[in-house]
């Protein structure tokens, strides 16, 4: 079976993927993640203005079947969680890297994206 | 530690596959939201060959599983099935079974089904009581020779018919009639784990890939099992007893009504005084009010926080859209609609005690 792997993306070895604008980093989990999960129904998120730090868990993702830690892949302040998962959980599953999106985060030092993975890394990873 | 394989394990096409009671199982085809709605709406089918196949013949076959097992066995007819409990002198729950009564024509007069993973374990135990207690039986493991399948759903009689010479609306649930089903000699029991109508299969593991093959709707993993017998409240081993890890008697369990008191059996005294006394706890439903997801081990406070108990099993329910658990609870709390808390990662989450099952089955 062969997952989504968008090559714009950095990924954490622990399946999050982050996309940089400007300064912002928006975090979600991959299509990998979402297909070892399984139907996820639940979604626990930090709150706008909380501090994350790259490596620390920042929320929490159940499945049916499962519980997992999800990580922040750079460190600084969250400006926006997407709050539309809390009533429609099963975005993750369905469109892991557009609505299904988890935290938005102001990058609080831009040198931590280097330690990322990039697309052809990550996708070695899950193959 | 090798694990032990099913008879279908060859006809699967990329599930993902588990270690159940120590045997490499499917846990997802598809999704389990989409297999449990499979069964709860249409019909599916289960791969249990995992499950123990334990067969007992002989003169004295009654008499040694009426004293292995806590209810009436001599209560059976040719072809009829009950649920029982296994217990220990202290009325312990060691496991828990369906005994069948062999319908006319086969080898052997019994038939019990204990857990994956039991079957060695609760061969010997019949085979040392035969032996202490000089009965004449003989006790068979058949779990490698059998495999066993289940077909749940509205849909599942229907599909059924269309594969077997028996006269399906002639089978009453809790009974077992011997026919072919894709031209496979079997064993069709009305018994299942899903609260849905339905029918479990035996037939040899040599043929087991036919007639799987034959039963033409959703394939369903342990997953949606779990997920489709939570919402029923049925008691799964490991989980709601276990011997060392939560031992319970069939009172606690909510299954008072497998003890039949007025036999003989292991753990029959002890057991007659906790139906006298009363049991301190019981099992009950719970339903999550906050959002979140209890999960086996989560403790269960009352409001002002005190421990009462601890979540067995939890899931997201796929039918109520809700969050469920079964806990033990001391019996002042068991009252529907007596509000708790259950404790998810460090924070209390509101919730209230409901009856089993979940669903209007």
């Amino acid at each position: 079976m062969s997952f989504d792997v968008p090559d714009d993306l950095r990924y954490l070895e622990s399946h999050e993927w982050v996309r940089t604008d400007d300064g912002t980093a928006r975090v979600g989990i991959t299509d990998f993640a979402q297909d070892e999960l399984g139907d996820v129904v639940f979604v626990e998120l930090p709150n706008e203005g909380d501090e994350v730090a790259a490596g620390d868990e920042f929320g929490v993702v159940e499945s049916i079947k499962a519980v997992s830690d999800v990580y922040a892949p750079v460190s600084g302040t969250v400006t926006a969680v997407n709050e539309a998962l809390f009533d429609q959980p099963e975005l993750v599953n369905e469109d892991p890297f557009g609505e299904g999106w988890m935290l938005d985060v102001e990058l609080a030092d831009e040198s931590e994206l280097d330690d990322l993975l990039g697309a052809e890394a990550y996708r070695d990873q899950t193959e | 530690m090798t694990l032990r394989e099913s008879p279908l394990a060859g006809v699967y096409d990329d599930p993902t596959l588990t270690d159940f009671g120590g045997w490499e199982m499917p846990v997802e085809f598809d999704s389990i939201r989409a297999e449990h709605t499979a069964v709860r709406e249409v019909c599916g089918k289960f791969d249990v060959s995992h499950m123990g196949q334990v067969t007992v013949s002989g003169p004295d076959a009654m008499a040694l599983t009426q004293r292995l097992t806590t209810n009436d066995v001599s209560s059976l007819d040719r072809g009829d099935a009950q649920y029982a409990a296994i217990t220990d002198d202290d009325g312990i729950m060691l496991d828990d079974t369906v005994v069948y009564r062999l319908p006319a024509g086969t080898d052997d007069d019994y038939l019990f089904v204990p857990n994956a993973g039991h079957d060695g374990e609760m061969t010997e135990r019949w085979a040392s009581h035969r032996d202490e207690w000089g009965l004449t039986a003989t006790v068979t493991n058949r779990t490698e020779a059998y495999a066993m399948m289940a077909l749940q759903g509205p849909d599942a009689p229907t599909l059924l018919a269309a594969e077997t010479d028996l006269a399906l609306d002639d089978i009453a649930r809790f009974e077992v009639a011997r026919g072919t089903v894709a031209g496979v000699d079997s064993l069709v029991a009305r018994t299942g784990y899903t609260g849905e109508v339905g029918f479990e299969i035996l037939c040899p593991s040599a043929d087991a890939e036919r007639l799987w093959t034959a039963l033409d709707c959703q394939p369903c993993g342990l997953g949606a099992r779990d997920t489709l017998r939570l919402e029923m409240g049925f008691l799964l081993s490991g989980q709601e007893f276990h011997p060392t890890d939560e031992p319970r008697t069939p009172y606690e369990a909510d299954i008072g009504w497998t003890v039949a008191l007025d036999t003989e059996f292991v753990g029959r005294d002890a057991l007659a005084a906790v139906q006298r006394e009363g049991a301190r706890e019981r099992l009950v439903g719970l339903e999550l009010l906050d959002r979140g997801v209890p999960r086996h081990g989560y403790e269960v406070t009352d409001e002002a926080g005190e421990p009462l108990g601890h979540v067995t099993s939890g899931t997201m329910s796929p039918t109520l859209g809700a969050p469920i658990a079964l806990a033990y609870l001391p019996t002042d709390y068991t009252e529907p609609d007596t509000p708790v808390r259950v404790v998810i990662r460090g924070e209390p989450k509101e919730a209230r005690t409901r009856a089993t099952p979940f669903i209007d089955r």
